[in-house]
């Protein structure tokens, strides 16, 4: 290799002299020398060379221009409410502990600005019948999913749940049409197993929902319980006026459609108080609408922020549809890798798409889902900031 | 008319307009429409002699003010360290990884170039030997300007990205970037006023294509910064016409294989969960190190999703489709016109070989889970349906089969309809057993007499 250089250059000396000697003069264009690098050998007798570079790159004494990144210009003129859920013993119930959802000034994660008011919360999802799951959900709950209030107790001192979201599908008229009477005494069940709050969502049958709500609410009297759900197409005149008077928390969903959203709020405000209002505007996984999902409730945090009052509620986002999609759970070409890490990250990053867009409260199933959540609400809520060092050699670094 | 208002709509290009661009008389008008057009989020152009990936070009804060452009190419790393089946491994990986959704195939994008060796004539015969084994345009990654520049020269065609300039090296890296006529990135991790400053000088000295990096920290070191910066960068450039943090952003989810103890599956995670992230926050580049399909898949998926411009619904024709070759006494299945929904429905009947007729309702580009609480499959729509596309006539029976979670309608849909009902399963792929069992002559005249 170094021999071939000094070749090259010995060749380029040699014409560079024999050039000289026809012509007096040579301009080299678009060429930089290294003056140390030039070694001519002039012939005596010979003209003197003149070498001009017509074009060498130029130098020019540059400055580094000092400029100072300001922060962003922002007035939130909206604040949304801020909702409590679940009652201890000073409030005239039996939980642990309650939480309080909501109170933002400000779009999700603007921590330039400031922070959270109350960081969100992680809920695990427990049905009352053994239903069919993505085998590596399953393999956490098998030997607990005949019983609702064993189920509910591994997410919470296993998997950390901070709330269980008790859904009573069984009540379903398709399924096993459980009376309320019975679906009741399962919500008394996890009440005494668990002591965190509790979330209670029927079978999503408009009709049943009505009388099994209504039982529902009976037993749990005074631990303020998050019901899910309200919608348009109940009689709620009918259940809404139950709830009057009752301490209950109620989620109301819509279906990605922030008019119905609207719509249904001002129904509810006939007879629930703001603060007892939570909304679920629906989200779906990657690959089945989850842009849907991820623009409706972002679209309504920036409208509550900027001052439409009837969408400032806090959001909850039912993540586990993540799992709607065939490539969390389907076994795929080995390629795709295993599906127990890919449901995972599905599931994960369906819950991170809702939290950038402001949910306030996640319905979850996988562990590992459930745990990385957590990690990244606690580095942006209480990480430190990023060190040049950590980050500034990786163009250069030796990866495993 | 027509033109103006595609153009508005960010659906054409201005030099579309011919005219324009020939006639003298209307230089004037064609410079200032330019520069109304112009992205607050300028575009940077990378190519390689088969192919050009495009970054930034943004116009919007939020997707719903308008609808994003151009999604953020994907880069997978190779370094000069690397043997030389290494290198063609991952080559052959970024440039294989395809994966149909939807109809349209989600691929990967670019290749970054890092000198690990720091020694410039290894740097070069690399690039060399990773340009001529991809299609796919370069990035080239070094803090060092020799290296950057045997790298450049080693790259007569096509038009790569110089990663980067620094505090340190800025001065050579921008005579390199003008002599060599490349887009250049700064890079100032976590200070914002030393990167604004950097993409001053640049400007200043005549480098007009940048891309900025803030510093992409992973986890509780840092992610905090890393959102922050990319979230006050766009907004400065899409709120307040903030020239300097108008040039696209680079995201480098690679750094957790620096910052992230474990194993490599961790360190994957981790980086995929960044990555993510900074999809929905506004990146418009990431540069990748792990090689796994689990990673990329969710993310050129949720890349698809959150680029999929929000005023059009991804949906199919409604109508009917014929699958196979059916005859008089072949199912008549519904569904809704989700995009997804009719793909994954008509790749399943088509895999178990079902000879049939496909209804596809209306449901407004919703899927069926969402479509029947938020009544979008109305049962007169589906009796319509019926009519319109005459299936009537081909088929001497009167049963349609519904989808599983659409189970709740089935007696409003037998009222509108007069067809019989007969719920079908909750996942299409079960339609061929379900097709098996259900669909005998014995059943059909049993529900026909019903």
């Amino acid at each position: 290799m170094k021999n071939q250089r000094e070749n090259e250059e010995n060749i380029l000396g040699a014409k560079i002299s024999e050039l000289l000697k026809k012509f007096g003069e040579i301009i080299l264009e678009d060429v930089e020398i290294e003056v140390d690098e030039l070694e001519l050998i002039i012939q005596p007798g010979s003209t003197i060379p003149i070498i001009k570079a017509a074009k060498a790159v130029e130098v020019l004494k540059k400055e580094l221009a000092k400029e100072e990144f300001k922060k962003p210009i922002m007035e939130w003129t909206g604040k949304v409410v801020e909702v409590k859920i679940g009652a201890t013993k000073s409030d005239g119930g039996t939980r642990d502990r309650s939480f309080v959802i909501g109170g933002e000034t400000l779009p999700a994660f603007y921590m330039f600005e400031g922070l959270m008011p109350h960081p969100p919360v992680i809920a695990m999802d427990v049905f009352d019948m053994k239903i069919s799951l993505p085998k590596c959900i399953k393999m956490h709950f098998a030997d607990v999913m005949d019983d609702p209030a064993e189920w509910a107790k591994r997410c919470v001192e296993k998997y950390g749940a901070e709330m269980i979201n008790l859904h009573l599908v069984s009540t379903d008229p398709y399924i096993k049409d459980t009376p309320p009477s019975e679906a009741a005494r399962v919500v008394e069940e996890v009440l005494q197993a668990v002591k965190v709050p509790l979330c209670v969502g029927g079978s999503g049958d408009p009709v049943k929902d009505v009388k099994v709500f209504k039982k529902v609410v009976d037993v749990t009297e005074g631990e303020r319980i998050l019901l899910n759900s309200l919608n348009l197409d109940m009689k709620l005149e009918d259940i809404a006026e139950y709830l009057k008077n009752k301490d209950t928390v109620i989620i109301a969903f819509t279906p990605m459609d922030l008019d119905k959203a609207r719509e249904l709020n001002r129904k509810l405000y006939d007879y629930i108080s703001k603060d007892r209002i939570v909304m679920d505007t629906n989200i779906a996984g990657i690959g089945y609408g989850l842009e849907y999902g991820f623009t409706v409730m972002e679209r309504a945090r920036i409208a509550a922020l900027k001052g439409d009052t009837e969408l400032q509620h806090p959001i909850v986002a039912g993540v586990t549809n993540a799992w709607a999609a065939r490539e969390a759970w389907i076994k795929m070409d080995p390629f795709w890798g295993p599906r127990e890490i890919r449901g995972p990250a599905w599931e994960t990053i369906t819950g991170l798409t809702a939290l950038l867009a402001g949910a306030d409260y996640f319905m979850m199933m996988h562990p590992t889902s459930i745990k990385t959540m957590k990690e990244i609400i606690s580095a942006l809520l209480e990480g430190s900031e990023g060190k040049s060092e950590d980050v500034l050699d990786w163009v250069s670094a030796k990866l495993g | 008319m027509a033109f103006a208002v595609r153009l508005v709509n960010m659906e054409t290009k201005l030099e579309k307009c011919t005219p324009l661009l020939e006639e003298a008389k209307y230089k004037k008008n064609y410079e200032k429409l330019k520069e109304m057009l112009t992205p607050p989020v300028k575009e940077i152009e990378l190519r390689s002699d088969k192919k050009v990936v495009v970054l930034g070009g943004e116009y919007v804060l939020h997707r719903h003010e308008l609808t994003y452009i151009n999604p953020p190419p994907i880069a997978i790393d190779v370094d000069d360290t690397m043997s030389k089946e290494e290198i063609i491994k991952r080559i052959n990986f970024a440039e294989n990884f395809k994966y149909t959704y939807i109809g349209r195939e989600l691929t990967l994008d670019l290749i970054a170039v890092r000198s690990v060796s720091n020694d410039p004539e290894q740097f070069k015969k690399t690039v060399g030997f990773v340009a001529s084994n991809t299609s796919f345009p370069l990035i080239l990654c070094t803090l060092n300007p020799k290296v950057m520049e045997t790298g450049l020269s080693a790259l007569p065609d096509g038009k790569p990205l110089a990663y980067a300039a620094t505090k340190d090296n800025w001065s050579d890296m921008l005579d390199i970037a003008k002599k060599y006529e490349v887009p250049l990135a700064v890079f100032s991790p976590g200070d914002l006023n030393m990167l604004v400053s950097l993409a001053k000088t640049m400007l200043d000295n005549g480098v007009k294509e940048i891309a900025l990096d803030p510093g992409t920290f992973v986890g509780a070191s840092g992610l905090k910064s890393t959102i922050n910066a990319f979230t006050m960068l766009r907004w400065k450039a899409c709120n307040e016409d903030y020239e300097l943090a108008g040039y696209p952003l680079i995201g480098t989810p690679i750094t957790a294989w620096k910052m992230i103890d474990g194993d490599a599956q961790t360190k994957a995670w981790w980086e995929l969960i960044t990555a993510s992230m900074l999809i929905l926050r506004y990146t418009d580049l990431l540069i990748m190190h792990s090689l796994e399909g689990w990673s990329y898949l969710p993310l050129v998926m949720l890349r698809f999703n959150i680029y999929t411009d929000p005023r059009k619904p991804v949906a199919v024709e409604p109508g009917l489709r014929i699958i196979g070759n059916p005859n008089e006494m072949s199912p008549v299945m519904l569904t809704g016109n989700f995009a997804l929904t009719y793909y994954i429905v008509s790749g399943d009947i088509e895999a178990g070989k079902v000879d049939c007729y496909l209804l596809l309702a209306d449901t407004e580009g919703i899927a069926i889970e969402c479509a029947v609480p938020g009544r979008k499959l109305l049962p007169d729509n589906v009796a319509d349906l019926i009519k319109s596309t005459g299936i009537e006539k081909m088929v001497k029976h009167r049963i349609l089969i519904i989808p599983g979670k659409a189970a709740r309608l089935s007696g409003d849909i037998e009222d509108a309809t007069g067809w019989k009902v007969l719920v079908g399963p909750l996942d299409s792929k079960d339609i061929p057993n379900f097709i098996e069992e259900k669909w005998t002559p014995e059943k059909i005249k049993e529900l026909m007499e019903s």
